[in-house]
């Protein structure tokens, strides 16, 4: 399993690839559209991480963005924003949405379960 | 509580409250005004009309008084000169059927004078003159026989026009009467005269007789202005009448004179073949009596409908001024409820900004926390201090940047209350533009602050400057699509004040809606649940603010708003009701 973080804030997602890892995930980060789009298009991810908010990019065009370039990959949306549109868009464009802060255990719970679910 | 203070209406003494909202109106001159237009459109037709009634009614009198007294006149005059006429006629019969011999005779003449007595009345006496001019017979109380009146002017004037009727004398029996006097011929050639006297009696009988109203007279005068018959108030017989005597008028003519007692109406008229002239004498002052009555109820009725008119204006002012009042209190009160609500619900927009913000500093320490624990946990080794600083150092600053934004929108809720300080332009644009940068940076809308340094600070009220700045604002991001750019702008437009424009390049206002903008409820957001009231609120707030706000715009290149406050005023009571 290969998970790939992508959030502006960049002691957030180094910090938990970091925890990832020491979990024993194999996690590599990015901190704008351009490096996560170099990353996927380098090494085969099977989940990525997304912000939903970033400057320049939402999380919505980064996915399709990814997708193109990696098809089958399977996404969860993560936010320090909880508008309701938002929560729409994310629950139906990927396999889990989640709120800022997140408990390690729940990600990790939500990756599983989006890496066992079909849908991507 | 006096009468006085009960009557008066409450917007007398203006508005109570509804705070900042000022009234629209100067409920005081709107009630003076609609009295005074009511009053005028009401009572100057009114007042109109009576004085042309009063004039047209006054006139119609008049010209009844004036035809009455000529139809008067007139009608006497006919009887006066038909009784002349008649005497002289009679007189003229019998010189022409009897012969001079026979009227010379005392038995003929004295047979004649009592047939013309009973059969016309008013002869007193008879003569005969032959035409040396002396009398050849007479009969009558007077002995007069022989007399010559050669020399009289009524014996010339019969001898040379046939028949002659004098004016009325006291001759030597020292009654008034008149004479008549007719030529006849003789049958062998020659004239003579007959002559009667005929008593004045009959004559003043009719005088007496007329039907005159308003205190009237009736009389004779001569052409010199001697009086013939006697008047009730203008002097008896023979006495010089006191009102000028008219020119010679064959027609019955009416004059009007102005004098000390109110006027008269004169009319006159002469009796044909006659020195006299019949004169009909009236008081205009009795003949307008009746009329004077009309007027003083004219005048009542004038009186009653201007004082009803009056009460039913002020009543109908009052109670639709007092109306529009409560309406305006109402409105201004709504407004700063509506004023209130827009800056709650635009702290609710800023605090859900506010929560996405707090939420990464959060979730970092929740990371960075969360890495020391499993580097205690999973490590085989205990974490080196410098990796643990680290850590605490980044969960530090977090808290730290948390922090930093609540206080921010603390600072923001706080600035309910009006409170006026000398605050910075520059500062409270900064603040409120604090809030949206992360909105700003998501969207790449680049926003730019430019402030001149010249620019002092204003004594104004904070929250309403912040309220202000951020309804611009959100505005102006709610008109550009991602990636436009928004300039902040302050500056000095003038010595005496200073300005904040917010200039964005976004969809622009239809130059049809840009008058409309402020207008409480107009907006084009109607599917995006825009409520129409930020402009017209934050319109609002400026005014309060002593300020002016003006609004520049091209259809689809942008729109700048610009906001000028003077230097020193900033008051939220201070500037007068409009309206």
């Amino acid at each position: 399993m290969r998970l790939l973080l992508v959030d502006d804030e960049t002691e957030l997602v180094s910090a938990l690839a970091e925890r990832l890892r020491l979990r024993g995930i194999e996690t590599d980060f990015a901190t704008d559209g351009d490096a996560a789009a170099d990353k996927v298009r380098a090494n085969a991810y099977d989940l990525a991480v997304l912000d939903m908010k970033m400057p320049g990019l939402s999380g919505l065009d980064l996915k399709k963005k990814l997708q193109r370039l990696r098809p089958g990959m399977r996404f969860i949306f993560m936010t320090g924003h909880g508008s309701e549109e938002d929560f729409r868009a994310g629950s139906a464009e990927a396999a889990g949405y989640l709120v800022k802060p997140v408990r390690i255990e729940a990600l990790i719970a939500a990756v599983q379960a989006a890496l066992a679910g079909g849908q991507g | 509580m006096g009468m006085i203070d009960r009557l008066r209406p409450a917007f007398w003494d203006g508005a109570t409250d509804g705070g900042p909202y000022r009234s629209l109106f100067n409920y005081r001159r709107l009630w003076r005004l609609s009295v005074a237009l009511l009053a005028a459109v009401s009572l100057t037709p009114l007042c109109i009309m009576t004085v042309i009634d009063f004039n047209v009614t006054k006139r119609a009198v008049n010209q009844e008084n004036i035809n009455r007294t000529t139809i008067t006149t007139s009608n006497t005059r006919r009887t006066l000169t038909y009784f002349l006429d008649e005497r002289l006629a009679a007189l003229g019969f019998a010189a022409r059927v009897q012969t001079y011999e026979n009227l010379s005779t005392q038995d003929h003449l004295t047979a004649l004078l009592r047939d013309l007595k009973a059969a016309f009345g008013g002869f007193m006496d008879l003569g005969v003159i032959g035409e040396d001019g002396r009398q050849v017979a007479y009969v009558g109380p007077y002995d007069l026989l022989g007399i010559n009146y050669a020399d009289q002017a009524w014996f010339k004037e019969t001898m040379a026009s046939g028949s002659y009727i004098s004016d009325i004398f006291l001759g030597f029996r020292n009654v008034p009467h008149l004479i008549i006097a007719v030529r006849a011929d003789r049958p062998g050639g020659g004239h003579f005269l007959l002559r009667a006297s005929v008593d004045t009696q009959r004559i003043n009988d009719i005088l007496a007789g007329l039907d005159l109203s308003g205190n009237g007279d009736a009389f004779l005068v001569n052409r010199e202005g001697v009086l013939q018959t006697v008047s009730r108030s203008h002097g008896t017989v023979f006495e010089r009448l006191d009102i000028p005597v008219p020119e010679q008028a064959d027609r019955t003519e009416v004059v009007e004179t102005s004098d000390a007692e109110g006027g008269l109406i004169v009319g006159y008229a002469s009796i044909e073949r006659t020195p006299l002239v019949l004169m009909v004498v009236k008081r205009q002052a009795e003949l307008m009596r009746p009329w004077f009555a009309m007027r003083l109820n004219l005048m009542g009725f004038l009186g009653a409908s201007v004082l009803v008119i009056l009460v039913v204006i002020l009543g109908v002012a009052t109670y639709m001024v007092e109306k529009i009042f409560v309406a305006d209190q109402t409105r201004a009160k709504t407004m700063h409820q509506m004023e209130h609500t827009n800056r709650m619900a635009s702290i609710g927009r800023l605090a859900a900004g506010v929560a996405h913000e707090i939420n990464n500093p959060l979730a970092i320490i929740n990371e960075k926390a969360g890495l020391m624990q499993d580097l205690i946990r999973f490590s085989p080794e205990p974490p080196s201090p410098d990796r643990l600083s680290g850590l605490v150092d980044s969960i530090l600053a977090s808290v730290e940047r948390a922090g930093t934004i609540t206080k921010r929108l603390l600072s923001f809720a706080r600035h309910l209350e009006v409170h006026i300080e000398s605050v910075s332009l520059q500062k409270v644009a900064e603040e409120v533009l604090s809030f949206l940068t992360k909105e700003a940076e998501y969207r790449r809308i680049a926003v730019e602050v430019t402030a001149d340094p010249a620019v002092p600070t204003i004594e104004s009220d904070r929250g309403k400057l912040q309220q202000i700045l951020l309804n611009l604002v959100n505005n102006a991001f709610q008109a550009m699509d991602d990636g436009g750019s928004l300039r902040v702008r302050i500056f000095r437009p003038g010595e005496a004040g200073v300005a904040v424009s917010v200039a964005d390049n976004g969809c622009g206002i239809p130059a049809a809606d840009i008058k409309r903008i402020f207008e409480p409820f107009f907006s084009t957001k109607k599917k995006k649940g825009g409520t129409g009231l930020g402009l017209s609120i934050t319109y609002g707030l400026v005014q309060e603010l002593g300020g002016t706000l003006a609004v520049a715009s091209e259809l689809g290149h942008g729109s700048t708003f610009t906001v000028t406050f003077p230097l020193d005023k900033g008051d939220a009571g201070a500037p007068a009701a409009r309206g």
